[in-house]
């Protein structure tokens, strides 16, 4: 199974089990009013700090860039997210994955957005899935799905496989092939309910088996309301890849390492060439 | 009040104890010792259950104790409320009537539902009717359900910013429907101002589970 994306330049980005993992930057989004900076920028419509936030992605491997502008104090969310794409484009050379749950915002987004970008994401409500699945199949992009449904959540992970299976046939109805569904594990909170990331976990695994599709997972959410969570993302980003997560969406400068050695250590770095020039760079820039 | 401060005191330890230890049963006990000493449910509510869960809410936020802590006093409250309060006070729901009936949910998008669901507790015990139409509620789903409880509140709440669109929508919804005269609306959520609130034209905004009830209590006028 092979998802190919494509930066503005038209370079190919590759998520495949037989390729490195591609580490999706989740640094440009406001979300929570935590990066008050950024949202500041934005509903100013200053790109710069977007910019940087590129580039210092960019700098630590991130092979896509994830770009939300939603935040209260974003005024038009679709002017702001179009400027804040091609402030990206400008700035480096990698696919984008547009990050919105609105519709409306997503069409105008995708018409403005260059190379084949990803789009953060679809669920398996009917709604949903009749409102971005042909946006998909039009623009020709490659799309996450979360195996949601209009029953919610399933905390069983063979419920959420039925829900995957369900947007998978939809697409295909829409002549979306497979390989431009991204799933997506969905990662739930370990501290209110400890069975939630072997959940998860089982879900990786029951998609892989029966479905063969890519995989992505954001993995912050599993440790909220937990001290040193930045152990906690860690142990868990290592489970999710060696499960078979492809495509994780993560803060490329704190988890470069931890992605490094997790293909290191399922055999997809040969001769381990990026750990060691990964070291070597360290090294040099004095981090070590 | 109908006990001293020392034995409040020595509740809320108690109370504490039963949370640290995880232990429903205790917490049960707890509750019906107080309960034969006099207090009555609201009292208990007020006095024990509400500053224990505020001393452990403000330890939450300086990172001194943690979610499943959290988690864990919320199933002993839980347990409280359904086996010991509730009954009471379904008894006595003839002196006293509900302070009026509330829908509340958490928005379209958003699974979370911690602080929705202490808000609801917090509600309940106060006096309210409380139907909670649980995580990811479409702004649909809560005008229906406002229309067939015949609610006078809907209560609103998200933790991420994209979901928060999604009040507004249930705002802009009830006034093409011609609904928003009958209906109060509250907000609230981490993200959520008293701002953002006034902006989308809401009638009410908690910035915790305490004001949520106080934003209520003034919209019934009660």
């Amino acid at each position: 199974m092979e998802t190919r994306l494509r930066s503005p330049s038209g370079k190919e980005v590759v998520i495949s089990g037989d390729m490195p993992t591609v580490m999706i930057g989740e640094r440009i989004n406001p979300s929570g009013g935590r990066r008050k900076k950024l949202t500041e920028a934005l509903a100013n419509g200053n790109m710069e700090p977007i910019r940087q936030e590129a580039a210092r992605q960019a700098a630590a491997g991130a092979s896509i860039i994830d770009v939300n502008v939603q935040a209260a104090s974003v005024r038009d969310e679709a002017a702001t997210l179009v400027q804040a794409i091609h402030a990206v484009a400008e700035e480096v050379d990698l696919p984008i994955s547009i990050d919105t749950s609105d519709w409306d915002v997503l069409e105008i987004a995708l018409k403005a957005c260059p190379g084949r970008p990803l789009v953060n994401s679809v669920n398996g409500t009917e709604e949903a899935m009749n409102r971005v699945l042909p946006l998909i199949a039009e623009h020709q992009a490659v799309v996450i799905s979360l195996p949601i449904d209009d029953e919610g959540i399933q905390q069983d992970p063979k419920r959420r496989l039925a829900v995957a299976e369900k947007i998978l046939r939809r697409a295909e109805s829409f002549d979306i092939p497979p390989e431009d569904i991204i799933m997506d594990g969905l990662t739930m909170t370990v501290g209110a309910d400890m069975k939630a990331a072997v959940a998860t976990i089982e879900t990786i695994n029951l998609i892989r088996e029966n479905l063969d599709l890519n995989m992505t997972l954001g993995v912050s959410n599993v440790s909220f309301g937990l001290p040193l969570r930045e152990t906690i993302n860690t142990g868990f980003l290592y489970m999710a890849i060696a499960a078979g997560v492809r495509c994780p969406i993560v803060d490329p400068i704190k988890m470069r390492k931890v992605v490094l050695t997790a293909d290191l250590l399922t055999g997809r770095d040969p001769f381990a060439d990026r750990f060691t020039s990964y070291y070597r760079e360290i090294r040099e820039s004095g981090e070590l | 009040m109908s006990i001293s401060k020392d034995m409040k005191t020595e509740y809320q330890k108690q109370l504490h104890l039963a949370i640290q230890a995880g232990s429903a049963d205790k917490g049960i006990e707890l509750a019906r010792n107080a309960l034969d000493k006099g207090l009555v449910p609201v009292e208990f509510f007020e006095e024990i259950i509400q500053p224990v869960l505020e001393d452990l809410g403000d330890r939450f936020s300086r990172l001194e104790a943690f979610l499943p802590e959290l988690m864990r006093g919320g199933m002993v409250v839980k347990a409280v409320q359904e086996k010991v309060l509730e009954p009471i006070i379904h008894e006595q729901s003839d002196e006293m009537a509900s302070r009026g009936k509330i829908i509340i949910g958490t928005c379209q998008g958003d699974i979370h539902d911690i602080g929705k669901n202490m808000v609801a507790l917090m509600l309940q015990v106060n006096g309210f009717s409380v139907v909670d139409l649980g995580t990811s509620v479409s702004s649909r789903d809560f005008i229906e359900a406002a229309k067939r409880e015949n609610a006078d509140i809907i209560a609103m709440s998200t933790l991420i910013t994209p979901s928060m669109p999604f009040m507004k929508d249930v705002i802009a919804r009830l006034d093409s429907l011609g609904l928003r005269d009958r209906f109060k609306i509250i907000t609230g959520g981490a993200p959520v101002t008293r701002e953002w609130a006034n902006e989308i034209g809401a009638d009410g905004f908690g910035e915790d589970a305490v004001e949520a009830v106080e934003a209520c209590r003034q919209l019934m006028g009660v």
